[in-house]
């Protein structure tokens, strides 16, 4: 039985100065790379593959499989592109992960590259973490001067070129294919699959890519081994991960844990409810999956006890509501967003979520009209499955969960505006301070 | 954000026959012969040259505070594309902007978690205080508020953003006295990055060239922290890597003996990681 938390990506962030290689090799950093140049890129592949990792940008595919899909015979160049676009509604643990540590991404980077024969790689992060992007690249420009990436990598022959390249500001880009477009030049909206990346991703090139968190947790995975890492976790979700806490939680923030805990655990570690609070809902893993309440509290956060419940473990980012807050108003304002970067290409999605605002905004007005909700599900309806991309889809958990949980706040909409019901500023982070006579804020 | 912004029309307003500038043209430095050697340079960074599209019209809003026309043309004689096809980028992502801007982009996380947390009631305050509207830039030049998305904070919310720079846990005070600092020109760092400079120079670092303030900030802040808090206060951890010493090192190379030396350093460390004794020391830096 492991312990409850157990930082592994997490373990350095509190290190002095630990964004530079020299913190980041005193704790033990890059000797994974020493260890994976050892090892042919075939026995990589089945060491990841073997480790049982899955991809931690929500959808779950094992990483190991993905870089398997690499044809051998292809002539053209084969690509690495992280996919450093945190963007997903509630999400947050990439962004301080490349804050504290880029060394951890970048080393996972060399090795995931020797693992695909790729010699040029990307990070595609968003344009809006200034400090991020300023530390990712001296971590480039240290790991080459150090000889760690460059030409003849620590005298093995491998040769690798790493690029930081910020983004401009789009949701969409998360979406890999969307990316692959951005990354080339262009708008960024998705592709047509097949063919897949692995086979025609950036330059029409076979390509991997990976999330932060999946490739900053290959070093770890070289050095400890297939059992260690299968010590964490359960059966068919294993390792460790970030759960990231938000909202009305005492003490929110990043908890790094085996795969499997439940939010009951999660909520105990960080002080519970803030005072006076009772959990009414909360997202798994970001806002584009379904929503869960309070009788889910004892769920297995991991892939497959979160999808029994109805739900996905998508980011592992959860955002925790309580009493104070209007079902409607939350709803609303996350359609709000998907209408927003909805890319525009396919018809479901890009009218879909129009519609959608227009309905919930009335609701949230207190001026809905009878037949919103039906409406509002057959919508959701048209537009789940429909869509060019999982944007669409993601667009519809909110509505058809929360509607699922709480149809009779969507009925009170009918009459009754959702600030009446649930005044907003009863659920401000300043509110609870005031209440708990505490500077939480400080 | 359109291309009929008339900001964007590719001849000067004319008034009565007299050709006309608005106020904030005279801002907006003509690309020169660096920047357009810095613009080569970022097209040489990719296997294709049209990748470099993004960080160029970064580059572009740092010398020019937005992208104009000139901007545009420029990058399509460098990438060997058509006006239109480098305007459909442009036009696309919304860090790009069409309008000159304010010497500070500060933006209001609106997105669910940190609108309940309070972030529209800091936007509707900084709304009412500078006297602008959404995407508007104060009559004084100082400030362009936005209202953003998810910026990946969420256990700091409600998050304001100042030229894409952390200010977490912000109350509507707060936001007003960061916003007039930044009004009176005062030294302003951000609790978890660098400090704030405007929004052109961070324009020219998201491009791709380092500033030298990389080591300014801490390495986290505290809601980043709260798990390894924890789990050091309770002496928690991860199972020990089982680092077997199997892995033969065939070929000795030039980094041998270095290696070596990190990995006993690292056995050290190993120990050392139990004791919190030295977490702080990463604030002093700025």
């Amino acid at each position: 039985m492991t312990d409850v938390l157990t930082p592994v990506l997490t373990a350095n962030w509190a290190d002095d100065r630990a964004w530079t290689l020299a913190a980041y090799e005193a704790h033990g950093g890059y000797q994974a790379l020493d260890k994976a140049l050892q090892l042919s890129p075939e026995e990589l592949v089945e060491l990841v593959k073997d480790s049982g990792l899955r991809g931690r940008g929500g959808a779950g595919f094992p990483t190991g499989m993905k870089w398997s899909f690499i044809p051998k015979d292809n002539p053209n160049p084969t690509y690495l592109v992280v996919n450093a676009d945190e963007s997903e509604p509630g999400t947050c643990k990439d962004i301080p992960l490349m804050m504290a540590s880029p060394h951890t991404l970048v080393e996972g980077v060399i090795i995931a590259s020797r693992a695909i024969e790729a010699r040029q790689a990307f990070i595609y992060v968003r344009g809006e973490v200034l400090h991020v992007v300023r530390r990712l690249r001296a971590a480039v420009r240290e790991a080459y001067e150090a000889g760690h990436v460059g030409t003849d990598i620590h005298g093995s022959g491998m040769d690798l070129d790493i690029v930081v390249h910020a983004g401009a500001g789009a949701y969409i880009c998360g979406e890999e294919t969307a990316l692959l477009d951005s990354l080339e030049g262009r708008r960024g909206q998705p592709r047509l699959r097949p063919p897949f990346p692995a086979v025609a991703g950036l330059y029409a090139s076979p390509t991997v890519i990976n999330n932060v968190e999946s490739i900053a947790s290959v070093p770890a995975i070289v050095r400890g081994g297939v059992s260690w890492f299968g010590s964490m976790g359960t059966e068919k979700s294993k390792g460790h991960t970030i759960y990231s806490l938000s909202g009305h939680v005492k003490r929110p923030g990043q908890y790094e844990a085996p795969l499997g805990i439940t939010l009951r655990e999660l909520l105990d570690l960080s002080g519970g409810m803030r005072d006076g609070a009772e959990l009414k809902f909360w997202t798994p893993g970001g806002s584009s999956t379904p929503i869960l309440t309070a009788e889910h509290l004892d769920v297995p956060l991991d892939y497959e006890g979160v999808s029994a419940a109805g739900s996905m473990l998508g980011t592992k980012a959860l955002q925790i509501f309580d009493q104070t807050t209007s079902v409607v108003r939350c709803v609303l304002r996350w359609t709000e967003f998907y209408k927003h970067e909805s890319c525009g290409k396919c018809t479901p999605c890009r009218e879909g979520t129009w519609w959608m605002v227009q309905i919930l905004r009335r609701l949230d007005r207190g001026e809905g009209q009878p037949g919103d909700i039906e409406t509002l599900l057959d919508l959701c309806d048209n537009i789940l499955g429909r869509s060019f991309c999982a944007l669409g889809d993601g667009a519809t958990s909110p509505i058809t969960s929360a509607i699922q949980y709480f149809r009779d706040e969507f009925e009170a909409g009918l009459t009754t505006p959702s600030a009446e019901l649930f005044p907003p500023s009863a659920s401000t982070l300043f509110a609870a301070t005031a209440l708990a006579g505490k500077g939480a804020a400080s | 954000m359109t291309t009929n912004d008339p900001a964007q029309s590719p001849l000067p307003d004319s008034v009565d026959g007299m050709v006309t500038q608005t106020p904030t043209e005279h801002a907006e430095t003509p690309i020169g012969p660096t920047t357009l050697a810095e613009l080569k340079e970022l097209a040489g960074r990719y296997p294709q040259s049209r990748s470099a599209l993004l960080p160029m019209l970064h580059l572009v809003q740092s010398v020019q505070g937005r992208v104009t026309t000139e901007g545009i043309e420029t990058c399509a004689r460098i990438l060997d594309l058509s006006e239109a096809e480098v305007s459909a980028v442009a036009t696309f992502y919304t860090m790009y902007k069409r309008r000159p801007m304010g010497t500070h982009h500060v933006g209001v996380c609106t997105n669910t978690l940190c609108a309940v947390m309070g972030g529209d009631e800091i936007f509707e305050r900084l709304c009412g205080h500078l006297d602008v509207g959404n995407d508007e830039t104060t009559a004084d030049g100082a400030i362009t508020l936005e209202r953003v998305e998810c910026n990946a904070a969420c256990d700091f919310a409600p998050v304001v953003m100042v030229n894409w720079e952390f200010f977490d846990q912000q109350t509507p005070e707060s936001a007003i006295d960061l916003v007039e600092r930044l009004r009176a020109g005062e030294r302003v760092a951000s609790p978890r990055g660098a400090q704030i400079t405007s929004w052109r120079e961070a324009e020219r670092v998201l491009a791709g060239f380092e500033d030298g303030r990389v080591d300014e900030g801490p390495a986290a802040g505290e809601a980043s922290l709260a798990g390894l808090r924890i789990a050091q206060e309770r002496g928690w951890e991860a199972p020990p890597l089982e680092e077997d010493s199997g892995t033969g090192r065939g070929g000795e190379t030039k980094q041998e003996a270095a290696a070596e030396a990190d990995t006993q350093r690292a056995e050290a460390e190993t120990v050392a990681e139990q004791s919190p004794a030295d977490v702080e020391g990463g604030a002093d830096d700025d």
